[in-house]
């Protein structure tokens, strides 16, 4: 089926999230979609497969009829098919129950046909799926498989694939590519969204590259990585002087520290941050960087290795162990992990403070309320509740909620979403903090501003963990690079 | 901020219009008459001092069971168990009495002993409830809810079993306490002013704990976001068993008084589904201690005058039930809606 996109636009509120987006994707095709988080890639997926309406004045056209899809049930009834990057299952049922679900029909379903059909078309792509196991035994891996042939028995006749090669084995990524490519090969069209460089330059026929919610280019094989890069992060922009306050005394040291979780497995990092510094840290979301910082914090028991803090051994201790030792963690979701709703700003110093006797001090607390205000520039009133702040201004609140002194600031993502004045303001009360000895380390999507502000900067990929980079040397096209998977092999990792 | 909370007011007027509308509604479907049933409601609890001291009767648990309530919706916990923590702390009442029913010490310590055993009684319940819902991972509704039934199971077997009467066991309870060790009444009135005394106190303890001190602010964040609590530092499951344990106290508080003020013995319905009524009151005073007198007085003087109607109207009592439940479920709605229509002037 030919999918043609014109002039789609979508507005969250004030976010533009996709700007006046034309694609033609021909019948057959396997089109790339390339672009970094929050560059509205799964928006336009997602109009596409009927999550989301884009803004009047668009239109989508199947083999050049327009439609209106309204839902994903819409979607499906057109042909249309999308696999999420966490599988939309439901994980204590059984293969085939999970495979009857979008089925629309009888109240009692013939389960004997539908397992012949379900046999039928796993073996046609060599999956081997058991139709009576429970969904939760499956790999990842297994549940895509699960997915594909489920959409594809539902008529699909164009399957998106949202980042598919996340959190599957190798081998399973041959099988993906391979049924892919059969697919493809059949008529179908494929679209995959990804931010793997190597996974698109292998698979696709040809791509497209998303960038702040436009599409800024599409290229054909063979395929430049270098442009790529380019095309998906920007050219260069500096943000003035560098500026070091990075001294010798080590504030956190990591030796041979292991980590795990469902998805991933990081092994043997060794680093020791110093006073002052900052570190960076760069990857695609999910690649070990959240898992490393939680770590970092106290959030995350490390299965090997040892953290010490100021060279005391912080290794098992608990989270509010950490904090007392003079580590804040400030994480991404803000109104989820950040601040609580439906408290006040003064209510968030105070108990962010040492309780003075049982008695709040209501004036005090309004006092340090009022200088906090006034030191962050927070757009708020003492007894403004957190969330009827904007944005930035909660991001400001969560900084100020930091104790004095500290050894080390754990931050997620600390300027996403913000106005450029902002960032400026919130690093120029970090860089405060490198003068007094403080240590950082950030997380962020953005590589300008971990280029920027980082002393050294670690790249995460799929668990692994590449050496401390210095930031002063390193380019936007290198980190690109790493972050894609490209150029490992070149360059030591961390456990080396 | 004015104009809000007077909006706010109108429609708390007009979700108690409605309930009293529909209750009339269902009234005449009877073919009573609605204006009379609800003369008879108020004149039967506050027509006398003799009646008004059985509403304050009926007072005293209700707003210690709310008191407690406030304390655990703070720390975002439903409470549903705070019925068997009132039954528990009528049992742990009895219980002491009966150990010092032969005892040389003075009544008035034993009293004490017997009150303070049943706080004790009903908080103990209540860390059951929260241990469950800590360590076990149970929801504190379905535990609370399980403790319910175990504790009305265990006041029949005492009552029936080793607490039972000398000859016949029977549903009119243990028998009853020597005059001594009851609490002082208010001359020849039902209510004792010391069970009055200990109601109020609670509520204003509550009301005090969670308006000015650093444990209410930390309860109310734990409450609002766990996640974000613990980030912040607050030890959150110890907070949370806090609560169980302040809200299991004041229930056994209002068990106590029902064992030492009222019945003077324990008897099969001695909570009277007070724990239930003080959730209802908890959620109509949008969980705000400074609510919970008047409303908790208004919800015990239905009661109260509600028993009037089968006598004189030939009608159920439960009729007062009927009007609280669904003034309640107004209440709610008209927040709902209210909430809705300020989002979309908003939007």
């Amino acid at each position: 089926m030919n999918v043609e996109l014109k002039n789609i636009h979508k507005h969250f509120g004030k976010v533009h999230a996709n700007k006046g987006i034309n694609l033609t994707v021909p019948a057959g095709t396997i089109q790339g979609i390339l672009g970094e988080n929050g560059a509205g890639k799964s928006t336009l997926m997602k109009i596409l497969s009927g999550f989301i309406q884009a803004d009047p004045g668009g239109e989508i056209l199947l083999d050049g009829k327009a439609v209106v899809i309204h839902s994903p049930a819409d979607a499906i009834h057109f042909g249309i098919g999308m696999l999420h990057q966490d599988p939309l299952d439901f994980p204590p049922m059984r293969v085939l129950d999970n495979f009857l679900l979008g089925q629309k029909g009888g109240l009692f379903p013939n389960r004997a046909a539908v397992t012949r059909d379900f046999r039928q078309l796993a073996e046609q792509f060599d999956f081997s799926l058991d139709p009576d196991s429970y969904v939760d035994s499956l790999t990842v891996g297994e549940r895509q498989q699960l997915e594909i042939i489920r959409l594809l028995w539902l008529g699909a006749r164009v399957l998106i694939l949202d980042e598919p090669t996340t959190g599957i084995s190798a081998t399973q990524k041959t099988k993906l590519f391979a049924t892919l490519k059969k697919l493809a090969a059949q008529g179908m069209t494929i679209i995959f969204v990804s931010h793997k460089l190597e996974d698109v330059e292998h698979l696709c026929d040809k791509v497209a590259v998303l960038r702040a919610g436009e599409l800024v280019g599409e290229a054909a094989p063979p395929y430049v990585t270098s442009k790529l890069v380019e095309m998906m992060f920007g050219k260069e922009i500096t943000l003035g002087e560098r500026q070091s306050a990075q001294q010798d005394e080590v504030i956190l040291s990591l030796q041979n520290l292991s980590l795990e979780d469902v998805r991933l497995k990081i092994r043997n990092i060794n680093l020791d941050v110093h006073a002052g510094e900052i570190i960076g840290l760069a990857g695609m979301e999910g690649s070990g960087q959240g898992l490393f910082i939680r770590a970092c914090a106290g959030l995350v028991r490390p299965v090997g290795g040892r953290i010490l803090l100021n060279s005391r051994d912080m290794t098992g201790k608990t989270y509010h162990a950490f904090k007392r030792a003079g580590v804040n963690f400030l994480p991404a979701a803000r109104l989820e992990e950040g601040l609580i709703p439906g408290l006040s700003l003064t209510d968030h110093f105070v108990l962010a403070e040492a309780p003075r006797g049982i008695f709040i001090d209501r004036e005090s607390g309004l006092r340090l309320s009022e200088e906090r205000i006034k030191a962050f520039n927070i757009r708020g009133t003492p007894l403004s509740t957190v969330e009827s702040l904007s944005g930035g201004n909660q991001q400001r609140a969560e900084l100020a909620l930091l104790q004095t002194p500290l050894s080390l600031v754990l931050l997620e993502h600390p300027t996403r979403g913000l106005d450029i004045e902002s960032v400026i303001y919130i690093w120029n009360k970090l860089k405060e903090r490198c003068r007094l000895k403080t240590a950082i380390i950030f997380i962020s999507s953005d590589l300008e501003e971990i280029l920027q502000y980082s002393d050294r900067v670690l790249v995460f990929f799929s668990g692994r963990v590449s050496q401390p980079l210095d930031a002063a040397t390193t380019t936007v096209e290198q980190l690109g690079q790493l972050i894609g998977g490209k150029g490992w092999a070149e360059m030591g990792e961390a456990h080396d | 901020m004015i104009k809000g909370r007077f909006g706010n007011i109108i429609y708390q007027l007009a979700a108690l219009g409605l309930s009293f509308g529909v209750v009339s509604l269902i009234l005449i479907a009877v073919g009573a008459s609605p204006v009379e049933a609800f003369r008879n409601i108020f004149t039967g609890s506050f027509g006398s001092m003799r009646k008004f001291a059985e509403v304050l009767v009926a007072f005293v648990p209700l707003l210690l069971v709310t008191a407690g309530l406030l304390v655990t919706f703070a720390a975002g916990l439903w409470n549903i168990g705070v019925e068997g923590q009132v039954v528990l702390g009528a049992i742990v009442t009895t219980w002491v009495y009966r150990l010092f029913l032969d005892s040389s010490l003075p009544p008035a310590f034993v009293i004490f002993l017997a009150i303070l055993g049943g706080i004790i009684g009903g908080a103990l319940w209540a860390a059951l409830a929260g241990v469950l819902k800590v360590f076990g991972g149970v929801n504190e509704i379905f535990g609370g809810l399980g403790l319910n039934f175990v504790a009305t199971a265990l006041t029949i077997y005492l009552i029936f079993g080793p607490w039972k009467r000398p000859g016949v066991a029977s549903m009119s309870g243990t028998v009853p306490f020597p005059d001594e060790f009851s609490l002082p009444l208010w001359a020849d009135l039902r209510i004792s002013p010391w069970a009055l005394g200990v109601a109020l106190i609670g509520i204003v303890f509550v009301y005090f704990l969670l308006q000015g001190t650093y444990f209410g602010l930390r309860l109310k964040a734990v409450g609002k976001n766990f996640r974000a609590a613990y980030l912040l530092g607050i030890p959150t499951w110890q907070y949370s068993m806090y609560s169980f344990l302040i809200c299991g106290a004041l229930a056994g508080a209002a068990g106590a008084m029902q064992v030492a003020a009222v019945y003077h013995r324990l008897i099969p319905s001695i909570s009277s589904g007070y724990g239930y009524l003080g959730l209802m009151v908890a959620m109509l005073v949008n969980y705000q201690a400074v609510w919970a007198v008047p409303v908790a007085l208004f919800f015990a003087a239905l009661n109260i005058g509600s028993i009037q109607l089968p006598i004189l109207m030939k009608l159920d009592s439960s009729l007062s039930g009927v009007l609280q439940g669904v003034l309640v479920l107004f209440v709610l709605l008209a927040e709902g809606v209210r909430q809705k229509f300020e989002r979309r002037v908003q939007s």
